[in-house]
């Protein structure tokens, strides 16, 4: 037998799947007693999926102990390095999304976003990018909203073009 | 209703002029989306569902399946030009196409691929046709103990016996199983798993989780393993075959679309299994100086085969989809909600109920398989071209949709923090190798169970033994039980004999 060392990495994940099941366990507490008469309550099926979380993650942890799974499958292993900018940009836009949408609408923050994202990919023409989002943005906007009949939050410039709701 | 007779209805409703305008809609997003590396059927439903509020059931329904029928022609054109398989059943086909279009045969690759698709996908839906009232007649005995042991089997081979690992592959699942029970418990009105938020109490929505493991995981992912430069797209030339290309690629066809088929219908879905079978099978059956072809120059029978196990697998997996409700891919997961968003319930009453609905998309499957392969020959050149969307205006597009389909919904920001939070979570997934497809499964399939168990834990007033008494029910779970333990057991038993 090969006597490795553990993986770290491999460890995180195991240790994040037994907080999963700390969090279900927790949650299944949380939940009241019915007062209506079941022959099932709503507790049984939470404590069965709190258990079965805690149980894998414990076999992922002591897997993770052995050596842990990730050298060995060629994906991972030979995986490019981590690139710290890109995913910062990426996370950035999101961020942005997140933030803008309630208060500028969602044509203006899909814009910011999508010029983020596509910096997040290594394009530098910020300009190109920002004009093409709006385009992109304000048809997906008019697709959805106006044929489709989704609200996905109006704003500055849906009010400009379509007029403010009544 | 025989099939015959459920055909013709259905061919009768399908051949009118809206719902051929939804099934060529359906077919040409299908193809341009299954091009599309990163993004698969089950994002693009997903990403469809609003529609469930505008438009008639029968008409999202056939829009669905050019969709789902569509991305499969897609996909195999990506896996040959540019030698990213878009998902697991179209891996094998990028191992020969991919080596066939770099020795400037990528015409006949991508032409024996399509009719390839077309041949299992016909043979595949007459099975659907066919079989389905079959298994109807079958699953009319079954009462709540059965269904639960079905589900059960269910979870285990889609988590368990199919990738990488058993163990990741559960804790995908009950990671699925967890987010599932957010919400109201529908039998005594608590409140479960909400953190007290009052956002979660109507549950975590299906959209919402499948567009954070598709869409948001996977550019997170690429994001933080970018690396600058292009992908290679391989040209297309011309996309005819010749005499011996038609009498290498026969064969293989017929043999792939019978080996996917029946692997679909099994609630062991998933298209690994049937196309690496296939391929192999291929090899083997080669002529000598076709083999040498293999894993070389490219061998026409290797594209051949494994595509068609791969389409007919996937026209398999509505099998068990329309006749138990049991999806048994993330794809047949997000089309269930769909039912379940028009008050719809799969199982075996849809055959009686919803006999128009069901028949009428059983014929629009036909009609789709033959759109699809007139829109890929012609037109291969324009996909190729999709294929040539730079990167980083193709993953911000993909995030704009995916904030429509979840912001669209709700027009809560407590929406997109969890879709970014499961993102995030499903870019560490991507990382450590846990499959995304069971979650989907998972939640849409867990309710489901927990309903089953209850009602028949109600019937055998709380005794738990009916699941093993009942003796359809009890060969059931010694099946899935096998699928789990087995082989394990036999990895132990062949290294004890080798020890």
């Amino acid at each position: 037998m090969r006597q490795a060392r553990p993986d770290r990495a491999d460890l995180g994940a195991g240790l994040f799947v037994v907080a999963l099941g700390g969090l279900a366990v927790w949650q299944a507490l949380a939940i009241p007693t019915s007062p209506l008469y079941a022959q099932v309550g709503p507790k049984l099926v939470p404590w069965l999926i709190a258990a079965g979380l805690l149980v894998l993650g414990v076999l992922l942890t002591l897997e993770a102990l052995r050596g842990g799974w990730s050298a060995d499958i060629p994906d991972i292993a030979e995986a490019p390095p981590p690139n710290p900018r890109s995913l910062a940009l990426l996370l950035a836009a999101l961020l942005a999304n997140l933030v803008l949408i309630e208060p500028l609408g969602f044509t203006l923050a899909a814009t910011v976003q999508f010029t983020l994202v596509a910096a997040a990919f290594g394009s530098r023409a910020w300009l190109r990018n920002a004009a093409i989002a709006f385009v992109v943005a304000l048809a997906a906007y008019t697709l959805f909203v106006k044929l489709l009949g989704v609200n996905i939050g109006a704003g500055l410039v849906e009010g400009l073009v379509f007029g403010w709701p009544e | 209703m025989d099939a015959i007779a459920g055909l013709s209805m259905g061919f009768a409703n399908a051949l009118s002029l809206t719902n051929l305008g939804w099934a060529l809609l359906g077919c040409f997003l299908g193809t341009a989306i299954g091009v599309l590396p990163g993004l698969g059927p089950a994002l693009t439903i997903a990403l469809l569902l609003p529609i469930t509020f505008s438009v008639s059931a029968t008409g999202a329904f056939i829009l669905f399946c050019g969709i789902f029928y569509g991305a499969m022609y897609g996909g195999s054109t990506t896996s040959i030009l540019l030698n990213t398989p878009g998902e697991s059943g179209s891996i094998i086909t990028a191992l020969e196409g991919a080596k066939m279009a770099r020795n400037g045969r990528a015409g006949p690759a991508l032409a024996t691929s399509a009719i390839g698709s077309f041949v299992a996908g016909t043979v595949g839906t007459l099975g659907i046709a066919f079989l389905g009232p079959v298994v109807v007649e079958l699953a009319l005995q079954l009462g709540p103990a059965e269904y639960f042991s079905l589900m059960v089997l269910c979870f285990v081979t889609v988590s368990a016996v199919l990738g990488g690992s058993a163990l990741r592959g559960l804790t995908s699942l009950f990671f699925g199983l967890l987010l599932g029970l957010v919400g109201i418990d529908l039998q005594t009105g608590q409140p479960r798993l909400t953190f007290g938020i009052v956002e979660l109490l109507d549950g975590v929505n299906v959209v919402l989780v499948a567009v954070a493991l598709f869409a948001v995981g996977e550019t997170l992912y690429l994001a933080w393993r970018h690396v600058e430069g292009k992908a290679e797209v391989l040209p297309v030339g011309r996309i005819m075959m010749s005499r011996s290309d038609w009498k290498r690629s026969v064969w293989p066809w017929v043999r792939g679309a019978g080996l996917g088929f029946p692997f679909g219908v099994m609630p062991a879905g998933g298209s690994e299994m049937p196309t690496m079978l296939s391929y192999y099978a291929e090899r083997k059956l080669a002529s000598p100086e076709a083999r040498k072809e293999f894993g070389t120059t490219g061998a026409i029978e290797g594209v051949a085969g494994p595509e068609a196990a791969n389409n007919a697998a996937a026209a398999g997996v509505l099998v068990p989809m329309l006749t138990l409700g049991l999806p048994t891919s993330a794809t047949a997961a997000i089309m269930l909600s769909a039912f379940q968003s028009y008050g719809i319930q799969p199982g075996p009453l849809l055959f009686t109920t919803q006999a128009e609905l069901v028949w009428t998309l059983i014929a629009s499957l036909f009609i789709a398989n033959v759109m699809l392969v007139v829109l890929n020959l012609p037109l291969v050149g324009l996909w190729a071209r999709i294929l040539k969307i730079p990167q980083p205006q193709l993953y911000a597009g993909i995030l704009i949709f995916a904030t429509i389909g979840t912001y669209g919904i709700s027009n809560s920001v407590v929406d997109l923090m969890l879709l970014y939070g499961i993102g995030i979570i499903a870019m560490f997934m991507r990382r450590f190798d846990f499959p995304v497809a069971p979650v989907v499964i998972g939640m849409i399939l867990g309710p489901m169970a927990e309903q089953a168990m209850r009602q028949a834990l109600t019937i055998s007033q709380g005794d738990w033994t009916t699941f093993l008494t009942r003796p359809v029910s009890l060969v059931i779970l010694l099946v899935a039980a096998a699928a789990l333990l087995g082989p394990r057991l036999y990895g132990r038993w062949v290294r004890r004999m080798a020890g």
